[in-house]
């Protein structure tokens, strides 16, 4: 399994990629592998500013359902529209076309509180 | 309260492993889950075969003259219908209603029978039978002793001829026979599965399992077998409409509003046989059905059933993503008046009503 060293990570299995004050946020390799084939990425979030914790959005792989929580609190700029026709590029690229949500970061000191590489892997026991 | 108890092995827990297969922890075992993934074992046991490690499932002998008088009281099927090599899916009811398990009659000859059980019911199911066995039937729980294969799909049975000399083909379904297969003594060659792909269930002795496994991997190694694991069992019984215990049955539901008046004959008295056919005349207040999604959305277990106004008509106890219709479908208990096929529903995912309609079993016609 392979967890980007650049990125930061959620004990919910986000991870989080920082370029100026936008975060690109997606799921963990260790989560798409957990979930198994995904069928639905649903979000609807766009252009609501949503606090840390709060849901997102939803994916749905074919015997789970798993919700998706803000990694930080902003608003959600864009969804990754691709995933509509084919959400299983978050199983085979889950940290590139798999990306899900680009948020306007609203504190970046929230992003201090996020888990480095090393962390996250300790955190499922990898 | 439930004491804790050590998860057992399955005796082919390290092929699994060595496969790559995801474990988890189910009724009681540590059992494969998936190995390549659960939409590509699924469709390979609908296209081709597929080979699931099914030994967690229990098995009684019921033997002596009284075996058909305790089985004819404990289950709602008429086993006085099976013959030697015959088969029969059939209930446990309890008293108050509802199922204890669902089960296997397998007729070895006129005094000597098998159960097979669902695994996390083996404690219950044994105490249940035994404290309904007035009838000095010899008794017997093998289910640590006997591993389970189930080959199903296609091919199954093409691919399995090389492995015996019973003629796999002219087995109907439903049929067993004690033959040898793959080299073992005495296997159990059973025309049964959980997938409606067609194929076979295998029973062997925990110490022949593993010849067993490699046999029919080699034997079926030009006909694309593959291992599967009970994710895509689950899935590839749901587009059948098969009844799983613990979500579609159990202790509160009676066979009648789960469809399984087919198994519940009145030719017969068994446990709470009179209340059963009272409620099989009168009719029940609500009845399982299968459901399509219409817009987008996947049912899951314990999701509510709503009509166009959201008044909670019921509750969804079997979901999925159907891998092979590409299609959310699920299973639930409707209020009677409503469960008519092509009747719109909605199940309530989440905070949405999504639109779904009621159709016949089976969800995949093949």
């Amino acid at each position: 399994m392979n967890f980007p060293s650049e990125l930061k990570y959620t004990k919910d299995h986000e991870w989080v990629k920082v370029e100026g004050d936008v975060a690109t946020i997606g799921v963990t390799d260790f989560a798409q592998g957990e979930l198994g084939d995904i069928v639905y990425v649903e979000i609807e979030t766009v252009g609501d500013t949503l606090n840390k914790e709060e849901v997102f959005g939803s994916v749905e792989a074919v015997k789970t359902v798993s919700d998706l929580f803000m990694p930080i609190g902003g608003e959600v700029l864009k969804v990754n529209s691709a995933l509509d026709s084919s959400p299983e590029v978050v199983n085979s690229d889950p940290y590139g076309e798999g990306w899900m949500v680009k948020v306007k970061i609203a504190n970046a000191s929230e992003l201090d509180e996020l888990m480095s590489a090393d962390d996250y892997k300790a955190h499922i026991g990898q | 309260m439930e004491t804790a108890t050590t998860l057992k092995d399955v005796a082919l827990l390290e092929k699994h492993k060595a496969l790559g297969a995801k474990i988890v922890p189910f009724a009681g075992y540590n059992m494969p889950l998936q190995y390549t993934g659960l939409t590509d074992e699924h469709l390979n046991v609908r296209n081709a075969v597929g080979v699931f490690d099914v030994s967690h499932m229990g098995e009684f002998m019921v033997k002596g003259k009284g075996a058909l008088d305790l089985i004819q009281k404990v289950t709602s099927n008429d086993a006085s219908k099976l013959f030697d090599g015959k088969v029969q899916y059939s209930c446990l009811p309890n008293d108050k209603g509802g199922i204890v398990d669902d089960l296997l009659v397998y007729k070895i000859n006129d005094e000597e029978y098998m159960l097979v059980v669902n695994a996390s019911n083996i404690e219950k199911d044994w105490n249940w039978i035994n404290g309904l066995n007035t009838f000095d039937a010899q008794l017997e729980n093998i289910s640590d002793d006997i591993s389970l294969l189930a080959i199903q799909g296609p091919k199954a049975v093409e691919a399995m001829q090389s492995l015996t000399s019973v003629d796999l083909k002219a087995m109907e379904y439903y049929t067993f026979k004690i033959d040898t297969f793959a080299g073992i003594e005495n296997a159990i060659i059973s025309a049964t599965g959980y997938t409606g792909a067609g194929g076979f269930e295998i029973y062997v002795k925990n110490k022949d399992a593993e010849k067993l496994w490699d046999a029919v991997f080699e034997a079926g190694k030009d006909f694309g077998i593959k291992p599967a694991g009970l994710a895509c069992r689950d899935t590839l019984r749901t587009e059948m409409g098969f009844c799983l215990y613990g979500n579609d049955i159990d202790d509160t539901t009676s066979p009648i509003e789960a469809g399984l008046g087919w198994i519940t004959k009145f030719t017969k008295d068994f446990t709470n046989s009179e209340n059963l056919k009272k409620q099989k005349e009168e009719g029940t207040t609500r009845k399982l059905v299968g459901f399509e999604m219409i817009e987008k959305g996947i049912p899951r277990h314990g999701y509510e059933l709503v009509d166009a106004s959201g008044n909670n008509i019921g509750v969804v106890t079997s979901g999925t993503m159907s891998p092979s219709l590409n299609l959310g479908i699920g299973m639930g208990y409707v209020k009677k008046d409503l469960a008519k096929v092509d009747n719109e529903i909605f199940v309530k995912i989440r905070d949405k009503q999504v639109k779904a309609k009621i159709v016949k079993f089976p969800f995949y016609k093949g």
